[in-house]
């Protein structure tokens, strides 16, 4: 037991040593800072409570998720059905992969001034452009994984009969579901890109809108504490997919880490 | 189903799109306000490319966008090797590639724009950010991949630092560092339109914003347009050559079989 | 049971015709254990999957239970040979073996249940219910599939090689499982491989394939006593002379060819 905790312990030490250092490094060397643009560390640390108080929490932050949630949903479910539908017709996917091509190619924040034209600047507009931009990488994904699914795994399905829903559900959606998480994982990074972006263009509250309001009304030290927290929300949202595709893949790297031994 | 059977379907497709497109407000399904038909996006698009200050913009975004790229991808590189030769460097620093990788880069903007304003440098800063991490992460992976067998081999034949980097490190790290450089690539894209876009850094993304203030709808999807051709070409570029410089490789091979 | 007349599969594609299987005809009994043997690359498994309707045959018909099969017939179960990729790496051993019977709408959850259980035991295999199928051994994993196969309760069981890549120990232990399995269940099995002695060591018949394109060069009734263990049987100066019979064989079929 003993040995156990330390070498929990001394992991610990050996994650938290950098981090600590930079900060360390960060507040040293910003300390007398007389620079606007890069007040003391001290300085952005003692806003930041005072910022992301209990109002700009309701008012920008939990906008910002709930519009950032509702599109990526909307983007995954919409994703792996079409995905699922192009990956299993050939002729279909012949068809489209060209055009399927030129609009993931497309950088999705151009998207923002086109669904502007349609959708007004409200939250509707958001939903979309978020919806739009993390579409094509699980859709594309989700097409490659359909189409490698194993041949003798396909064979035996066929010869025992299982019927197309019972494939779907018992055979393609788990042999894909690795490559459908590389690109649910894709578009979590595009999705919080396009929640920031499509609040700076137009926008009256959000997290993006209230960080570009700072830089713009010069509250330099609120900004930097908007970028920390923009930052430990990218952190924690990776996280948490992290810990979503750990228990949803457990077979896939056990099966990986399994191979790799033998 | 054969490749000359493919290429046709796709022609198919695309020529459907592009009907699609055209008929879609010229049947008055969606206001052609908004939605301009095929046929008059491609007369904006001819009239861009007539004009200089579109191929300047274009220039000044892949200068940006392959500046970056060239930068974030050496900085990659060289990171990921020297944490791949010195195991407590890398257990040193993991914490905090794991923290400062899902930061998005956007986050960066308002500094930005506080540092560089809205030259060149805005691009670049957000499109080093965005794109060395896909590189690192690549090359950090590619390094964790060197067969153990291998290693044991290197290491009782007694292999120097340079021979490992030369017969070990490079040739597995190889196939990594080009998926690095291919996703490092289309985020890099993606950055740059968004610094132009947002920032107003020279290049199509902001030529996109004017048109777009000036209600030139046409233009926009033309110039948006261009920026997706951009995306495909730099996608299947980095495609070819992959395939071209890993022609030996496995992962490759096994892909041209398919 | 098993009837297979004039069977012929030909390969068409980018201008080339391999002729696979030429002209197969043979006839299981009900109940009757038979080996095909082969010469490697001699059309066995393409013979296999006409067989259990997974190919449209070119020409011939197979027939079970006097039925034509056209698609996978219902009282037929397969084990293949790449076990590794036959079970589903996502549900654990017993949802691997219960999951082609709960497609059987009239069966009830009780029975699956006793029929799962009873099919494992039978394979030895009653404490590795939970496991993931990649957390067992080779030969632990064709026992899963072997154990799904009998729970399908088939009336023919068709074995492709199922024992081609584990080691020769378990595969001893494996042949005699097939042997146990048949005379407890009753069931039709036809079991292919490459091997000679073992073709000789389960089968009551043996048929000798050609090289491809493929004919039934041979059959043999392998009269030994029902009663076979790995020791004495194979020791049987008759299991010898049955060996050697079927070894001059496949060697004249190969002279044959060149």
């Amino acid at each position: 037991m003993g040995r156990v905790m330390r070498r929990i312990l001394v992991n610990v030490m050996w994650a938290l040593t950098l981090p600590a250092l930079l900060i360390a490094a960060w507040w040293l060397v910003s300390d007398d800072s007389t620079s606007i643009y890069s007040p003391p560390l001290r300085t952005i640390l003692r806003t930041f409570g005072p910022t992301w108080d209990g109002d700009r929490l309701t008012h920008d932050v939990v906008p910002s998720l709930l519009r950032l949630t509702a599109g990526y949903l909307l983007a995954a479910v919409a994703g792996i059905g079409l995905g699922l539908l192009v990956g299993l017709h050939a002729q279909l996917r012949a068809t489209l992969e060209p055009v399927l091509e030129f609009l993931r190619a497309l950088p999705p924040p151009v998207l923002v001034p086109i669904i502007m034209l349609f959708a007004g600047i409200g939250d509707t507009m958001k939903l979309i452009v978020i919806a739009s931009g993390c579409l094509w990488p699980v859709l594309l994904n989700t097409v490659e994984g359909v189409r490698a699914v194993d041949q003798v795994m396909i064979e035996t399905a066929r010869s025992y009969r299982l019927p197309a829903p019972a494939r779907l559900r018992h055979l393609v959606l788990p042999a894909a579901s690795p490559q459908i998480f590389a690109g649910l994982r894709q578009a979590l990074s595009i999705g919080i890109i396009l929640m920031v972006i499509s609040e700076m263009f137009a926008a009256s509250n959000g997290l993006g809108f209230a960080i570009v309001d700072f830089q713009r009304s010069f509250a330099i030290p609120e900004m930097w504490s908007g970028i920390l927290l923009l930052g430990l929300l990218g952190f924690v949202l990776s996280m948490l997919f992290q810990l979503v595709e750990r228990r949803a893949l457990a077979w896939y790297h056990g099966l990986r880490a399994s191979r790799r031994a033998s | 189903m054969s490749a000359a059977r493919r290429a046709g379907l796709g022609l198919c497709g695309l020529f459907g799109f592009l009907v699609l497109i055209e008929l879609l407000p010229r049947t008055g399904l969606v206001p052609s306000a908004y939605f301009p038909p095929t046929s008059r996006i491609a007369v904006a698009l001819w009239d861009q490319v007539l004009q200089g200050s579109f191929w300047s913009a274009l220039g000044d975004t892949l200068i940006a966008w392959g500046l970056g790229l060239l930068i974030a991808v050496a900085g990659g590189v060289v990171a990921g090797v020297l944490l791949a030769l010195v195991p407590w460097l890398r257990r040193f620093t993991a914490s905090t590639v794991e923290f400062l990788r899902p930061i998005p880069s956007v986050a960066l903007i308002p500094l930005a724009v506080l540092l560089y304003g809205t030259q060149i440098g805005s691009t670049l800063l957000l499109v080093v950010y965005a794109a060395f991490w896909q590189v690192l992460v690549q090359v950090l992976y590619g390094v964790g991949d060197i067969d153990p067998v291998a290693e044991e081999t290197a290491r009782s034949y007694r292999l120097g630092t340079w021979a490992r980097i030369r017969y070990l490190l490079w040739p597995t790290g190889l196939p990594y560092l080009m998926t690095g450089i291919r996703l490092a690539a289309a985020v890099a894209l993606i950055l740059a339109i968004t610094a132009e876009l947002v920032i107003g850094a020279p290049g199509l993304g902001v030529r996109i914003a004017v048109a777009q203030s000036s209600q030139a709808v046409p233009q926009m999807y033309a110039l948006i347009a261009v920026t997706g051709l951009l995306g495909l070409g730099i996608n299947l570029g980095a495609r070819a050559a992959e395939r071209r410089l890993l022609s030996w490789h496995q992962s490759v091979r096994g892909e041209a079989v398919v | 049971m098993l009837e297979v007349r004039g069977l012929q599969k030909v390969y068409e594609g980018a201008g080339r015709r391999v002729e696979a299987v030429r002209d197969l005809t043979f006839t299981l009994e009900p109940g009757e254990l038979a080996c095909l043997v082969g010469p490697s690359g001699c059309g066995k498994t393409t013979l296999l999957k006409c067989l259990a309707g997974l190919l449209a045959p070119s020409a011939g018909d197979v027939l079970l239970g006097g039925h034509k099969v056209t698609a996978p017939p219902p009282g037929m179960a397969l084990v293949f040979q790449e076990y590794g990729r036959s079970l589903y790496p996502w549900l654990r051993v017993r949802d691997n073996v219960e999951l082609p019977l709960r497609q059987k709408k009239e069966m009830s959850r009780q029975r699956r249940r006793e029929l799962v259980e009873r099919s494992l035991a039978e394979v030895g295999l009653t404490h590795a219910h939970d496991a993931y199928p990649w957390q067992l051994s080779g030969g632990m994993q064709q026992r899963v599939a072997i154990a799904r196969a009998i729970a399908y309760e088939p009336e023919v069981l068709l074995m492709d090689e199922p024992f081609a890549a584990v080691d020769a120990q378990t595969r001893a232990d494996l042949e005699d499982l097939v042997r146990r399995v048949w005379q407890d269940l009753g069931v039709t099995v036809l079991f292919v491989t490459h091997d000679i002695d073992e073709a000789v060591y389960l089968g009551q018949r043996v048929l000798v394939l050609s090289n491809s394109p493929t004919v039934v060069q041979e059959q043999l009734t392998i009269d030994l006593p029902d009663e076979r263990d790995q020791l004495t049987t194979r020791a049987d100066p008759r299991f010898t002379a049955f060996r050697t019979r079927i070894y001059e064989q496949i060697q004249a079929a190969k002279v044959a060819k060149a």
